[in-house]
This record gives structure tokens, sequence and C-alpha cells, in this order.
């Protein structure tokens, strides 16, 4: 087995556009969630149990929402409706303490505070068209805006929710250990006025713990393991529409020894997150990345060491970049790039060593194969690295205006912006300040 | 390494002569006077003339009216510095140009006596002879016990440098008149204390009078007094009228005019006394009760003793000291802010000239000037602000000026167009005038506010200076407020006169009376002013009731009065105080009436039993000094807070006195001057508050580091690019064993570091442990120890991770890593074959450098049209462009040298766009350039 060096890049970086950077200090343990509140603004959470709100321009602390005596698990957005009263955004948090907090995102006032779970609360979703959430633990709780619990399933399972998706027809999807759990949310008729949620289905396709859930697009979601194995399903009809199956060794008799090696190395081959966009599914697939096209139904490129320990998180920019960070403490920026092939020319048996393209299933084997021949190939091409943090990278925000935010177990939060679009803004700013105190004067 | 230093430099030299730089001529206003008698042949720095004192020194004198003229004190007390100077004979001289008439008395028309607030005078006095010139500052305290209740006293600046004198003239008044209200603010204090007490003892001794009237009434009841009851009572009427002399005294001592206040310097503590006392006087009807009850309620008691009827002789009692007749607390501020003022004026006059243009100039560049001037003499108010910290003491005032809220004297200030013009009077003399004749002539600052009437006083006092020929006189009087006397309108109302006769009557009182309050009032509950004197005397009302206005009226009164105070000032003075001239003490001047000085030696009378014990002098002293401050329940937390920052008050003022002076300074040797002072600071700074913060900004400091920056350029071919890390914000890592080395070298290099405020710089001398990515946000140079020892791994491995953010000059491999540079920045800045030898020329050169960087870096900063698009349609592309080939074509700056001056820009605009600078470390600022390898 061999393994492929990691990729560098030296200091020169020229396509890289963050230039600088602002340290942002306020947690004291782990962060590892950031959500983006507004345009300008985003909340941090992590093992300290505080939230703490930032201005993502001038990385001035806004907020800090003080509530949870253990770690936060979960943290959600819930945004207000115009048509309410209540406009303000709320920020649901859930920690390790069993409770769930409301907070307002405006002024950082607890609106409530849930404590009647019986379990850690690990997810939190959002069902935006009926006004409700819902919060996975070791059960599933549907609650509405104004924090009643509309209704809520029996036990489902000690390891509790993992992850949570909402799919269409009012059904979401849970991640319990190996299983997917199709439930479905039935709001209230003229026939019953009460809410209730339905078991439909489980689906028990995957061989290990589910690590990754989200939703592709309105007909599809993707789930990744802990052993590498990625599968598209249909969104309406919880069938398997693609299986990829990442493995090591391409032989499908494993010995015993080699079964041991599985298990070693299986943290390399844990699918960590998910990211995707009309055409490709991006996996964060222990130290690597793949790119999973959708039509092709094939991974499309890679890069088997990305980093030198697991990617955390992965997020797909507008203009065909990947970052990725991970626990190595880095953040590194990947541009796709297509290269032409020519239809002729045979894959790099190299390329394919690395998926177990035997093992896809029987009805999407054959167009893969076909599509094979006369596909265009990508690359994915490491255009820079932010070096930062001293310690993991667990998660990673980007703002379209003010550039990328990464979180840290170095308990930092480094906004990273495009120096030269900083120093124009600044400019501008100058000059804004300059007029109000009427100190400009304009040539005639 | 290709760029070897020879072939470097021999390029630049072609370059050069191929663009001389042309300097532009300095603004005149900016250029100092050559040395006077550099075509004698003569260094500047030797004596000019026979003096017999080595440097300059201060000297407080008193007229005495024991022993006449006497010297009290010198600052720095030391026999050195004044030699076989006649102390003495100098006090005989200054003391005898006293031009203010002070004097407590009878005014005609008015029953009781009454005190004189006067202005200070001051006065620039030569003595050619004697090789001294002073500036003079006579200023009066009060005291209950001398004669007219007045102490002449003076302070002068004794310096052999006539044209020092002259040309400080405006920062020595100004410095000595915050000396001088810090005195009389004391001063003040404790007469009001004194009169207070003297207030008790003579109610007591009226109680006792009245009992032993009574008694001795019923005694003889056989329908007329014996002669011994006659003189009892006539006893008890002097007492009577005793006792009103001294609460209209007492009064007058508090209602000390309200309007000067606010514009002079003055302790905190002492504004809310007098404003205590404003309220109080306009609460109560009737002061006097007020300052009864304030007498018998919230004080420690104070046991009253009876006043015997006989005067003693003056010459028995042993007058107050200065410190005694100030407080202890306020003589020792004053004693702070004099050795502040001796060590301000240490030195060549050129060299403070120079200094003060310096700062001028940097107040100008107050935008950039944060970059990379020392954060002290940024400007005023930077050092304002920090002024509230204690462990910041500016270079402009020492820490205790803190008190006193006022930052600059506004005497001067205050004066507006009078003073102004009495400025230019001063300044034409001098362009007028050869350096020969200059010396010779008498300027006098006129208190008229028409200009020619200045100069035909001046014609006049010319020709009689001239024919007096050995000394040279200065009179500055220096003030306008002018308050017309109470006792005057009083006296026009009793007897009719026409403001002309006011206005002529006002001019025998000598000008400084406009400044006075002589409240003659028998009717204590009386306000300041009748209204029907308000109504026929306009000019006046204003004056008393706005204190610009007033300004107006005073010069008008000033102008018709200006004659008699050029020429015979002191004999029109004198004419005025018939009272004072033949009283001898106050006993004799109020007509051998029963006011005594309280004394020591003062016997009781036993009769009836009706016994006081006589308190210890000291013991009444301590106690008039706690009533003062309980009657103001504001002003001792105040006061309590200050004293916390400052422990300076609470020290022995010979303490004080003795430390500042150990000096060994010579005046030839100024540079050492300051680099003594900062010694003496930080030697003795626990106990001393240091006028100069140690370390940054001290002389020696600065020649320090240029000496060593020199040695590095000098010393490693790679210091081109290590500069210009500092100046590009690059953090420069400077790794090595030997922290001493280490610690040095990031002291010399730090005079190129940008500061990111007014704040300290962003250096950070000796960190030990594995750097992380806030050290770079926050230091932009770094001494770093180099371990051996596995722990060092972490240090190194941090290091090369965060090597794109830094620089690294590892000290004990003589190598360098940091990026290219080929700009022509720093090669001017940091030329190794310089002819500079000098640590501290270096300096200066580099300053000189950067502040030239600095205006360029302003320019583009502040160009609106190179940061904004003309209009809407323009792309950004074409902005850039316009950006760079500014950058390039207008500052003429060459590959690198872009990033310096965007980096400084950047800094400008977080500066400028800062609300309360220092709250934030701006952001990292970095590029995705190639670092190199540099070795020797």
């Amino acid at each position: 087995m061999h393994k492929s060096p990691l990729q560098t890049i030296g200091e020169e970086q020229t396509q890289n556009p963050y230039t600088e950077l602002l340290v942002l200090k306020a947690h004291h343990d782990i962060v590892r969630f950031l959500v983006q509140l507004d345009d300008y603004r985003f909340a941090s959470a992590g093992d300290d149990g505080i939230v703490v709100v930032w201005n993502a321009q001038t990385g001035e602390k806004l907020l800090e929402l003080n509530g949870h005596t253990q770690k936060i698990t979960a943290i959600i957005t819930f945004p207000s409706l115009e048509s309410r009263e209540e406009k303000n955004q709320l920020i649901l948090t859930a920690s390790a303490d069993r409770t769930v907090i409301v907070w307002d995102s405006d002024t950082g006032r607890q609106v409530q505070r849930i404590s009647c779970f019986q379990s850690t609360v690990k997810c939190l979703t959002v069902l935006q068209r009926l006004d409700v959430w819902l919060s996975g633990g070791n059960d599933l709780c549907v609650w509405n805006r104004k924090l009643d619990l509309l209704c809520k399933t029996s036990h489902l399972s000690d390891t509790g929710i993992s992850a949570l998706v909402e799919i269409p027809k009012n059904c979401v999807v849970a991640a319990v250990g190996k299983e997917l759990i199709i439930f479905r949310l039935v709001a209230p008729t003229e026939g019953s006025l009460e809410w209730d949620i339905l078991e439909i289905k489980h689906l028990l396709d995957h061989q290990d713990n589910i690590l990754s859930l989200i939703n592709v697009n309105d007909l599809s979601f993707v789930t990744g393991s802990h052993i590498g194995e990625l599968i598209i399903w249909d969104a309406l009809d919880w069938t398997m529409q693609a299986y990829e199956r990442n493995f090591w060794d391409p032989s499908p008799q494993l010995d015993t020894q080699q079964e041991i090696k599985l298990c070693q190395k299986s943290n390399d081959i844990s699918i960590h997150h998910f990211t995707c966009d009309e055409e490709n599914v991006f996996a964060a697939v222990g130290r690597g990345l793949y790119v999973y096209n959708l039509h092709m139904k094939r991974v499309i490129a890679c890069q088997k060491t990305a980093h030198d320990s697991s990617v955390l998180h992965i997020a797909k920019l507008p203009n065909r970049q990947l970052i990725s960070c991970s626990e190595d403490g880095s953040v590194r920026i990947w541009e796709l790039r297509e290269k032409q092939q020519l239809a002729a020319e045979p894959v790099p048996t190299g390329f394919f060593n690395m998926w177990g393209f035997g093992r896809v299933n029987k009805q999407a084997s054959q167009p893969v194969k076909k599509q094979q021949e006369n596909a265009t190939s990508c690359s994915l091409e490491l255009i820079g690295d932010l070096i930062g943090h001293s310690s993991s990278v667990e998660m990673f925000l980007y703002f379209e205006d003010h550039g990328l935010v990464t979180c840290s177990a170095d308990h930092l939060i480094i906004l990273w912006k495009n120096g030269e679009r900083e120093s124009g803004l600044r400019s501008l700013r100058l000059f804004q300040k300059l007029e109000e105190n009427g100190d400009l004067y304009l040539a005639v | 390494m290709i760029s070897a230093p020879d072939v470097v430099a021999f390029t630049k030299e072609e370059e050069y002569e191929e663009e001389p730089y042309n300097e532009p001529a300095l603004p005149e206003e900016y250029s100092v006077p050559l040395f006077p008698f550099v075509n004698q042949g003569a260094n500047p720095w030797s004596k000019l003339s026979g003096a017999k004192f080595s440097r300059d020194f201060i000297l407080i004198s008193e007229f005495s009216e024991q022993v006449g003229p006497q010297p009290l004190l010198t600052i720095p007390n030391d026999t050195k510095v004044f030699g076989t100077f006649d102390l003495n004979y100098f006090s005989l001289r200054i003391m005898s140009v006293d031009y203010q008439a002070s004097f407590v008395g009878h005014p005609p028309g008015s029953a009781y006596p009454k005190l004189n607030f006067v202005e200070d005078s001051k006065v620039v006095l030569g003595d050619s002879k004697e090789g001294a010139f002073a500036y003079v500052h006579h200023l009066t305290l009060y005291d209950l016990e001398a004669r007219g209740f007045v102490r002449p006293f003076c302070m002068a600046y004794i310096s052999a440098d006539q044209h020092k004198i002259m040309q400080q003239f405006q920062e020595l008044s100004a410095e000595f008149s915050r000396a001088s209200e810090c005195l009389k603010t004391g001063n003040r204090k404790a007469f009001a204390g004194e009169l207070e007490k003297k207030l008790k003892d003579l109610d007591y001794t009226r109680t006792v009078l009245h009992t032993e009237t009574e008694i001795q009434k019923k005694a003889n009841d056989k329908g007329f007094y014996s002669s011994q009851a006659i003189e009892k009572a006539n006893e008890l009427a002097s007492v009577e009228k005793s006792i009103i002399e001294h609460q209209d005294l007492l009064k007058q001592i508090r209602s000390y005019p309200h309007r000067k206040l606010k514009g002079c310097d003055l302790c905190p503590g002492e504004m809310e006394h007098i404003q205590d006392q404003a309220s109080q006087a306009s609460t109560t009807s009737n002061p006097d009760e007020s300052a009864d009850t304030d007498l018998y309620t919230c004080r420690p008691a104070y046991t009253p003793k009876l006043i015997k009827a006989k005067s003693t002789k003056c010459f028995d009692k042993k007058l107050k000291t200065l410190e005694e007749l100030c407080d202890t607390e306020y003589f020792t501020q004053t004693l702070t802010q004099l050795s502040h003022i001796e060590h301000m004026f240490r030195g060549d006059l050129c060299y403070l000239l120079t200094s003060q243009i310096d700062r001028a100039l940097l107040k100008q560049q107050h935008i950039t000037n944060f970059l990379f001037e020392d954060f002290v003499e940024v400007d005023d108010r930077m050092v304002e602000k920090q002024e509230s910290i204690p462990s910041k003491p500016s270079q402009d005032r020492p820490p205790s000026r803190s008190l006193e809220e006022c930052p600059i004297p506004k005497v001067l200030i205050s004066v507006g167009s009078y003073k102004s013009s009495v400025e230019s009077v001063l300044i034409k003399m001098e362009q007028e005038l050869g350096d020969e004749e200059y010396k010779e002539v008498e300027v006098t600052e006129l208190s008229s506010f028409d200009p020619q009437e200045n100069l035909d006083y001046l014609d006049m006092d010319m020709k009689g200076s001239i024919s007096s020929g050995e000394s040279i006189e200065v009179l500055g009087t220096e003030k306008s407020t002018s308050v017309l006397s109470k006792s005057d309108s009083q006296a026009s109302l009793t007897v009719p006169l026409s403001p002309q006769v006011v206005r002529s009557k006002a001019v025998s009182h000598r000008t400084i009376s406009e400044d006075s309050i002589e409240v003659l009032s028998t009717c204590p509950s009386e306000a300041l002013i009748p209204d029907d004197f308000k109504a026929s005397y306009p000019s006046a009302i204003n004056e008393e009731e706005s204190y610009p206005d007033g300004n107006e009226g005073a010069i008008h009164f000033q102008a018709s009065i200006s004659p008699p105070e050029l020429g015979e000032t002191e004999e029109g003075s004198m004419e005025n105080t018939p009272s004072q001239i033949d009283s001898c003490c106050i006993g004799k001047e109020s007509d051998g009436q029963l006011v005594l000085p309280s004394s020591p030696a003062h016997t009781h009378s036993d009769e009836d039993g009706v016994v006081s014990s006589p308190p210890q002098r000291h013991r009444q002293k301590d106690q008039g000094f706690r009533v003062d401050f309980s009657m103001e329940n504001a002003s001792p937390s105040s006061r309590d807070d200050s004293c916390e920052g400052f422990p300076a008050y609470e020290l022995d003022p010979s303490h004080l006195l003795a430390n500042r002076d150990i000096s060994k300074t010579s005046l030839d040797n100024y540079s050492d001057t300051t680099s003594y002072v900062s010694s003496v600071a930080s030697t003795s700074s626990d106990r001393i508050p240091s006028a100069y913060p140690a370390g940054l900004s001290s002389d020696r400091h600065k020649k320090r580091a240029g000496q060593n920056a020199l040695k590095f350029i000098r010393q490693y071919p790679f210091a081109h690019p290590a500069i210009y890390s500092l100046l590009s914000g690059r953090t420069l890592v400077v790794l090595g064993e030997d922290e001493a080395i280490v610690r040095k070298l990031v002291t010399a290099l730090a005079i190129f570091v940008p500061s990111y405020g007014c704040y300290a710089k962003p250096v950070k001398h000796w960190a030990s442990s594995p750097l992380h990515i806030m050290d770079f946000q926050k230091w932009k140079l770094i001494g770093l120890q180099r371990v051996a020892s596995p722990a060092g791994a972490g240090t190194l491995h941090a290091l090369s991770r965060y090597s794109r953010y830094t620089s690294i000059l590892d000290l004990d491999n003589k190598t360098l890593r940091c990026p290219l540079y080929r700009g022509t920045l720093v090669p001017r800045l940091a030329d190794h074959r310089t002819q500079i030898k000098r640590g501290s020329t270096y300096y200066l050169h580099v300053q000189s450098m950067l502040t030239q960087l600095c205006s360029k870096a302003f320019v583009y900063t502040f160009c609106h049209h190179l940061h904004l698009p003309t209009h809407d349609k323009e792309t950004e592309e074409l902005l850039a462009s316009r950006q760079a080939s500014f950058l390039k074509l207008t500052l003429g700056l060459v590959n690198e040298d872009v990033r310096v001056v965007q980096y400084l820009a950047e800094l400008l605009k977080l500066h400028y766009m800062q609300e309360s600078p220092g709250t934030s470390h701006p952001m990292l600022g970095f590029d995705y350039v190639p670092s190199f390898l540099y070795k020797i």
C-alpha cells in the first residue's frame, strides 16, 4: 500500500487571497462550532460552554452568551419569520448539560431554557417550512417556535442520533449508529390537532457507524460511514442511488490480517464531512479529499493525502475552490481543475486502486463504465494554505464579503481576510470619516 | 553574496551624483539663531562671562521685614552649583525690582485692612558684573503676623546666558507661574486657617473680657465707672473691632476671585474649596455666620487662648518659614515643580531651542508621528491623557502636576490680544537690535494695549537703560485681569466722584490695584457689588461678572496708568501706602487696638480662673491645617486619590531636594545631562517621581540604540533585508542564546519598528517560550531564546511553522532568513559605509529618514483619487494601477519600498480610524513571498 506524499506549496502563493489575519480570542477551550447569523455576524461555540457572537468584518466581539455548564454539542440558528412579531433571530444551542437554550442573537438575551432532556442533544435541525425544530439525542423531539414540545419518539438508541437532515414530504432522516431512520412528521390537520412523528423506514446498508449525512439536492442525500462507505440515497423513495466503498485492499476476500489492518486504518478512510454542489459531492475521507461526480457516478478527482491528519471540515466556494481544514492545524485551499483526457487514454490504474469500483451496485456500474471512457477528469490543485492555528482546526465558515473564519482546538478563532480588499475598505472608511469631520476638500 | 557591500555602495554613489538631492531651505521660523559669538572664535560651550556659578539654578528669596532681602533656598540645593556667587547680594538686587505693589492697609476712605490679590510680576534682570542674568518672578504671600499681612518673595532663574533667559521668557514665565500658583494656593489655605484660629482667640478673649466687665459692673454699683472698668470696656471694644476686621479678612481671603482661578493652574482641591465656599456664601446670607458655625461645629477642637492687650515687639517674633506659610504639601509640590523647571531648562540655549522646535514640528505631524516618534513626546494631547496614569510620567510635566488640572498656565493665554501685543514688542526688539545693542537695552513689556504708546515707552526706556549701562531689565508684568477694587466702589458711593476721578485714583493705587479686591464692608452679608454701583459704572460690572469682558475694561484702565508704572512704579506704589510705611506691625497699624499676633510667649489672664492653656505653636498649625480641610467635604478624597498615585507628596521636601542634586553635570556636556536625568530617575525611581520616563525617550537610550544599530549595519551585510522586514511589518525574530546580546540588538533595531499607536512599540525584548500566532499579531520585533534542550525543539518547530510571518535573524549562526529586498530606501537609511560615527547622530539620521518616509505614507494614504474611484465605472484594476504608478513615479519608490509605504499607510489608516487608540491590536498582514537564507 503506497502512501502518496503530502502535497506542499511553497511560500509563494500568488493565488492565495488571504493576506491578513485577525486572531480572535474569547474561548477557553476547544472551539468546535461556527454558525453564520447574517451577512456580517457569526457565532462560535465550543467545549467551554459559551457562545460568542462576533462581527466578521471588524473581528469585534459583540456578545458573549453564558448559560451552559458543559460543552456545547450542537448549535443552530432559527431564522426569524418576517410575518411574526418577534423579528429577532434565535440561536439554539444544545449542551452536554442536557439543556437546550434559546438565545436572542441581537441582544444576547436567554429567551428560554429547556432542561427536560433525558440525554444530551447531539443534533438540532430546523424545519422552516413547518416552523418547528427538532432535537436529536437518544430520542427525537419536535418543538415549535414557542418551545412547546409537540411530540417525540420513543427511545431510539443509547448512542443517540448523530446526524439529522430534512428530506422532502415532511420527512427527516436520522443517523443512529449504523442505521438510517426515516421519520415522517404529521402536522396538525383538520382531522387531528396533534403533531405526531412516525418511524417510516430503517435503512441498514451501512457496515459501520454513519458519521456524516447531508442533503445533496431536493432529490437525494448522501451518507458517509466510518469505514469509508459513501451512499447516495434517493430522498423520495429512500433507495440507494449510488454506493462507493473506499477500501485499501481491492481484493474482496479479506484475510484476518488485512481485516486488522483495515481496522487500524479505518480512521484513515472514515468520511468525516461532505459538501456538495450541483455536480459533485466532495468528501473528506480520512486525510484525503475526494470529488464524486453525481452524473458520472464516479470519483473524478482526489487527493489521497490532502493533509497530515484527518480532514474535519470542507466547503466548496463558488469559484471552483474547495477549502479543507484538518486536525493538523492547517487550512488548505484547493482548486478543481479540469484536465481534458483523451477518450482512448486509459485511466491510470493507480488512481483507481483507491476506489473500489467493482463494488458499485449493479444498475449504476454500467453507465459509469460508459462515461469513464469519454469523461473529463479533474484534479485538485493546492493553491494555498493558511497556517495560523497551533492545533486541530475544527471548522470554518466562509463569508463572501469578509473572508474566512476558522476555529480550532487551540481556543482561537482566526479571521482570514483579503488584504488588498481590506486596504481598500479602510481607505473608504478613512475618507468617509474625513468627510464626516469636514476635513475632506475635493478639488473642483 | 552578490550584493557585496562595496559594489552596492559604489553604484549608489553614482546615483547620488546623477540626482543631487536638493535640500529645501529651512523655513525661517524653524531655524535656530546662530551662536552670537561665533565670529569671536569662542566655542559655544565656553562660559560666556565670568559667572561665578557653574550652571543655572533657581533661587528663592524673601524681602524679610526684619533683615531685608535674604536668600532662602536654591535649587539645586548644592553649594557647588552657585559656587562663590553672592546670593545675598543677588537677593538684594532681585528683590529691589519688585514692581508689584502689594500692601494691606487702610486705603483712604476705608476703615478696615484689606488684602490685595496681587498678580505676580515677572522681570528679567541682568547683572553683567556678576555675569548673572535672571528671570525673576515676584509673588506675595499672606501672613497674619507680617507687616501689612504680606510677605514678598521671589523666585529667580539664574543663568549666565542672557539669551537663554530672554528667549525662554515665555516658557520660564509659564513654568514659574505654575510654581507660584501652587505656593499661593497653599498660602491662601494656610492663611485662612490662621485667621480662623485668630478669630477663635479673639472670640474667647471677648467672652473673658465681657465676663470681667460684668463682674466689675456688679462689683461697683456706685453709678460711675472706675478707670479700670473704662479700660476694660475700651479693651472689649477694640477686641470687637478686631473681630470684625479679622472676619473681614477671612471673607476676603475666601472670596479670592473666582474668575481668576478659572484661567489659572489650580489644584482641584482648591477649586472645590472655592466652589464650596462660593456655594456656602450664596446659601447663607451671612458669611460670617457660616464661618462661625464652621468654627464651632465641624472641626476638631481648637482651644482658644486669650489675646493680650499689649502688642509685642514685632522684631521679637519669629517669622514663619516659607513652608509654614504654604503648608507642607503645597510647598513640596512647588519644590517638585521648581526642580522640574531646573531640569527643563538645563543645558545650552541652542539645545533648548532645537528641542522646542522639534516638539513644535512633531505636533504638526500629529497624524503620522505616532509611527516612529517616541510616544512621550508625541504630543501634548496624548501626554495629558497619559498623565492620569501614574506610571507614565510625562516629560513635559512632572507627575505632581496632575493635581493641577490645567496643563498650560492660562495667564499667558487668557490675556489674549493684550498679551500678544506685549509679545510682539519683545520680538520686535530682538529683531531690530543687534546683538551688542540688544545686550544693553532694557526691554520693557508694556501693559499697555496701544502699540503707539508702546513704542513711545520703549523709546523712553531704552534711553534710560542705556544710560544705566550696567544692568538689563525686562519688565513683564504678567497680568491683565483687572478687578475694580471694591473699596473704590464704596468710596465712590460715599464720596461722589466722576469716572475720571475713579480712574486717576486707580492710577495712584498702582496698576495692580485693579486686580485687588478690597472689601470695604461693615455689613457682612452685603453682596460684592452694590446694585447702584453697578448701574453707574457698567465697565466695572463687566469686570466683576465676566472675565473676558473684564479684560477690556482692564486694558482701558491700564492704558491710562501705564506711564507711571514704567518709570517710577515703586514710588507710585509707595505713595499709596502711607499707612503701611509707618506701621510696623498690625497692632500698631490698627492704632493700638487689640489686634495682636498670637505668640508663643503669650501670657493668659488667670483672673476668675477662666483659663485656657495656650496650645503649642506647631499644634495650632496642625489644627489649622485640619480645620481647613474639614471645611470642604469633597477635597480630602480627591487629595487622597492623588496622593496614592504620587507618593512624592508625602516625601520630605529636603530629601527631594537633596536627591535631585547629586548632579555633577556641567553645562558643556548636555548630552549627558539628560542621561544623567534618566539614571537618577531609574536609581531613585521608587522614591522620586521622575520627570522623564526612564527608557525610551532618554538621550542615552537613543545614543545607545543608535550606536548598536550602526554596529549591526556595519557588522551584518544582510542588515538591509532585516530592516526592510521591520519597516514592512514582518516580524523579525532575533534568535540567540545570550539574553544580553539579543536584548541589545533588539533595542537597537527597535528604532526601525513602526508603532501601532501612541503607546509602546510592538517590541518584545526577550521571549523564551514557543511563539504563537498571537505573538506575530502583537509584536513586530521579538528577541527569542534559543534553547538547546528538547524543549527548544518546540520553539524551533513553531518558528518554522510560522516562517511565513517572520524573518529570523540567528545571532549564533549569523544567518538571516527573510524575503528579498531590492529597494533603495533602506540602503540610504542604513548605509554600512556611512560617515556617521556617533550613535546619537545616527539616531537622528534614522529619525529624519523615517520622517520623510512617513510623509510619503501620509501623502499616499490621504490622496483621495488613489483609493476611491473617480467615477462609478472605474475598475479596481485601474485604481490599482494608479496606486502603483503613484508609488513608483510620484513617490519614487522602488520594488519592495512600495511595501513599506503601503504598510505604513495601513497603520495610518487604522490609527486615524481608531476612536480609542490602543484598544486592540491591528490585523496581521503578510505576503506570500519566498524567503532566502542569508549568511555572512
